[in-house]
């Protein structure tokens, strides 16, 4: 009954997407207000609908209904309730029904505030309507969750142990609250595309600043918890390996990051309008072409579900008619766009101008380092892969040159300012730097050029920070927002420096009661032991560490056998001070007692993910001034005077 | 040139130039820093160079693992044509079977072996590594649904 009552639901949101395209896009034009209503409408109705089919999939899950061909493919009884609940996004199917819930949410929110005016409004429910229309098509007829199984299997097949996992539960819905939040972005560009006039237009911009800000915030913890999930669970003490699953979630970051700092002077002076455009398009096109990349099977990957064909070949149609269809719409009607507003080239639009320049470059560098294998491959036949000496080489400085500009930023007028005063008043965060630098040369060993680079550069940054906020009192929300945002980058670049720098690391066979050692720590081996958990074995080891003859606290690293699935899997035992990890995990067995251990001390690691946390914080307390302050939409000054400005 | 032509060419000119920055590190850092992918047979042939850092992909041949001093590890390659001979100092990931696919980064050395950094196995029972895939197919070892 479940699956007929969420294939029903599916059926009616498609109707729902579909009306709401046509209503959307004809409610663009200025004497189409029944259109507007009924647009409006559909969006709400498409949000039930899918939220319906959502929780249907989701009761079958929690239930194990195994009538159902993706239940028993991807759940058991044994399974605990959150990782049954986790279960239903953690498979191709379940995943991309999570991706439509969440664009009806983003439609059902545009329709709700009714940002930027009626007809701006219409067009962008239009846009996510076809959007919401060709993904429920993909689900309906390639990746439908709600296929029968006649007989019911008596039990189902499991989740991928590596899946069973807190971090890895939030993970996706995290990353499709960013990927979609860019559609949001989108749709508000196309529609300001599609409306012609432009006093409806110019606010675009303004408009869905909140849903960049949703994106970016959403995504910056996506990646911060998929990096913090392989450092605890791959057992192999790294937190980012420039995978190209990884790659395919940091280019939609790096683009919207771009484009919030592009779409700020667009709003504020009416700099880079057309530019604003094309970043918002190409965001969007990233988080899909990620999509593809990651769900195609194309890639190698624990995401990889969909090993279909046809699944890979629709997702690719997909992708070509939204890019194509956006560029397209705007080759034809950017021209007719007026140019963007005068400045300085000692501006605050400069700066914006050389963030944007660096982030776009930066993408393009891991963009060809995640598809020139790919390309290659399907060319020649030659297999390669890039790894992280590639991005060592060009996002590493392409990054550090943006990093030495961000303090720079904040300090210059629009339009027009001076270099000197902003320079004078950066004094105390160059001292800062310098002590920074000074403190790692002569404190910690071994002393290495990138380190104290590093050093100096979270000195430069986070002293800026602590000026703006002190010097800024009374100050708007956004200008701590940009203050905690750019502190957190130097906290993270203070985490991946000291991590990469100075790491240690220890490999040894021990027998029960024999010790090793690692970095400042002496570890005492006090044999395994078989434990239960829910719906898995484990081999426990019992590692203590040593404070001199005494026990200061035992370690339990794990290596767990999930029978259902059939899989092994390691669990490591971190023990953090909050300055430094001390990470264990347990290696193979070498018969009679013997275990192989490996250990690693990281200085700083917990800094990498305390960093993506501020600069999330700097994000939501930009979205909160923004929604608290009920600006002027009606009245919309900034760009007025913008355009008096040409 | 009116104010508005000259901040048109100015954005122009940064665009290109970063452009062409990030091109020329792109090219630069390409050409010295991919990791190939072999085969065994693909080393028997004497394809690679001693050395020169690439992916070994195959399947660990059965019998063929032994444990040596500290956590020193050697199994044997094989795609069902040639095998080549890995040393490895490390853990095992925990699919590290015998029977079973496996990647290895790592160069071989004057003898011949190979000598692993970095070793990778399958994600799960059903995953084979495409690239071990592709190289059994090419030495006619490879069995579909096997």
């Amino acid at each position: 009954m479940t699956g007929e009552l969420g294939q029903l639901a599916l059926c009616f949101a498609l109707a729902l997407s579909l009306v709401m395209a046509g209503a959307g896009l004809i409610g663009a034009r200025a004497d189409a207000q029944q259109a507007r209503n009924i647009a409006n409408g559909a969006a709400m109705g498409l949000f039930v609908f899918v939220a319906l089919a959502f929780g249907t999939l989701t009761y079958a899950f929690i239930h194990s209904d195994f009538s159902i061909a993706d239940v028993a493919n991807n759940s058991h009884t044994l399974k605990p309730l959150v990782y049954k609940i986790s279960g239903v996004w953690g498979n191709h199917e379940g995943s991309m029904l999570l991706w439509v819930l969440v664009l009806a949410i983003y439609a059902a929110l545009v329709a709700g505030l009714q940002r930027g005016g009626e007809r701006l409004t219409s067009g962008a429910l239009g846009v996510q309507g076809l959007l919401a229309a060709a993904f429920l098509l993909f689900i309906l007829f390639t990746s439908n969750p709600f296929l029968r199984l006649d007989p019911a299997p008596f039990e189902g097949a499991g989740l991928n142990p590596l899946l069973q996992d807190p971090g890895l539960a939030v993970h996706p819905p995290m990353l499709y609250a960013g990927y979609v939040g860019l559609s949001a972005a989108f749709s508000y560009a196309a529609a300001a595309l599609i409306v012609g006039e432009q006093p409806v237009r110019a606010g675009w911009a303004r408009a869905a600043r909140p849903f960049m800000l949703i994106a970016w915030i959403a995504l910056t913890c996506g990646i911060a918890l998929g990096s913090w999930w392989a450092y605890y669970e791959l057992g192999w003490g790294g937190f980012w390996f420039w995978d190209p699953v990884e790659n395919a979630s940091l280019m939609p970051w790096l683009i919207a990051t771009a484009l919030l700092h592009s779409a700020l002077a667009t709003e504020k002076s009416g700099a880079f309008r057309t530019w604003t455009l094309l970043l918002a398009i190409a965001g969007f096109s990233l988080s899909l072409i990620g999509t593809f990349l990651v769900r195609s099977g194309v890639l190698s990957s624990v995401h990889a579900f969909a090993s279909d064909p046809t699944r890979g070949f629709f997702i690719m149609v997909l992708i070509a008619l939204a890019i194509g269809g956006a560029l397209a719409l705007f080759a034809w009607r950017a021209p007719s766009l007026q140019g963007g507003a005068a400045f300085e080239p000692v501006s605050r639009e400069t700066s914006l101008l050389l963030n944007n320049v660096f982030l776009v470059a930066a993408c393009a560098c891991v963009f060809v380092g995640t598809l020139y294998p790919l390309v290659l491959d399907a060319v020649s036949g030659t297999k390669i892969s890039v790894g992280p000496p590639y991005y060592a080489l060009t996002f590493a400085p392409i990054f550090f040159a943006l990093l030495v500009l961000v303090p720079l930023g904040p300090r210059l007028g629009w339009k027009r300012a001076e270099l000197k005063p902003a320079l004078q008043s950066l004094y105390p965060a160059l001292g800062l730097a310098a002590v920074a630098a000074i403190a790692v040369l002569a404190i910690v060993s071994p002393r290495g050029l990138a380190a104290t680079g590093a050093f100096a550069m979270a000195g430069w940054l986070i002293g800026a920070s602590i000026i703006d906020v002190r010097k800024r009192k009374g100050a708007r929300a956004s200008a701590f927002a940009a203050a905690l945002a750019h502190a957190g980058l130097g906290v993270t670049l203070m985490g991946v420096a000291g991590t990469t720098a100075w790491r240690s690391e220890a490999l040894d066979v021990l027998s029960p009661g024999q010790t090793m050692t690692v970095g400042p720590y002496t570890l005492r081996f006090d044999g395994v032991t078989r434990e239960k958990g829910p719906n898995y074995v484990a081999d426990r080891a019992h590692v203590a560490l040593m404070d001199g003859a005494t026990v200061k606290t035992t370690l339990l690293p794990e290596h767990r056998f999930y029978p259902a699935e059939g899989q092994d899997m390691n669990d490591t035992a971190i023990r953090t001070t909050g300055l430094r990890d001390l990470y264990l995990a347990l290696g193979d067995d070498r018969g009679s007692g013997r275990f192989t251990i490996r250990a690693y001390v990281s200085p700083l690691a917990p800094f990498i993910w305390l960093g993506a946390l501020v600069m999330a914080l700097g994000g939501l307390l930009s979205l909160w001034g923004r929604l608290r302050v009920r600006e002027p939409e009606k009245n919309p000054a900034a760009p007025a005077q913008a355009l008096a400005a040409e | 040139m009116t104010p508005k032509k000259k901040r048109r060419l100015a954005f122009a000119v940064a665009l290109v130039a970063a452009g062409a920055g990030a091109a020329v590190l792109i090219v630069g850092a390409l050409k010295d820093n991919v990791l190939y992918f072999r085969s065994p047979t693909d080393v028997a042939m004497k394809q690679v160079r001693e050395g020169v850092a690439f992916r070994l992909g195959g399947l660990v041949e059965k019998g063929s693992v032994s444990h040596g001093a500290g956590a020193n590890v050697h199994f044997t390659v094989t795609d069902g044509k040639s095998a080549v001979p890995v040393a490895f100092n490390g853990v095992l990931p925990a699919l590290f079977r015998e029977g079973q696919g496996v990647v290895a980064l790592g160069a071989v050395d004057a003898a011949g072996t190979f000598e692993a950094t970095e070793v990778l196995a399958k994600h799960d029972e059903k995953y084979m590594p495409p690239e071990v895939v592709d190289s059994l197919k090419r030495s006619g070892r490879w069995k579909e649904g096997s």
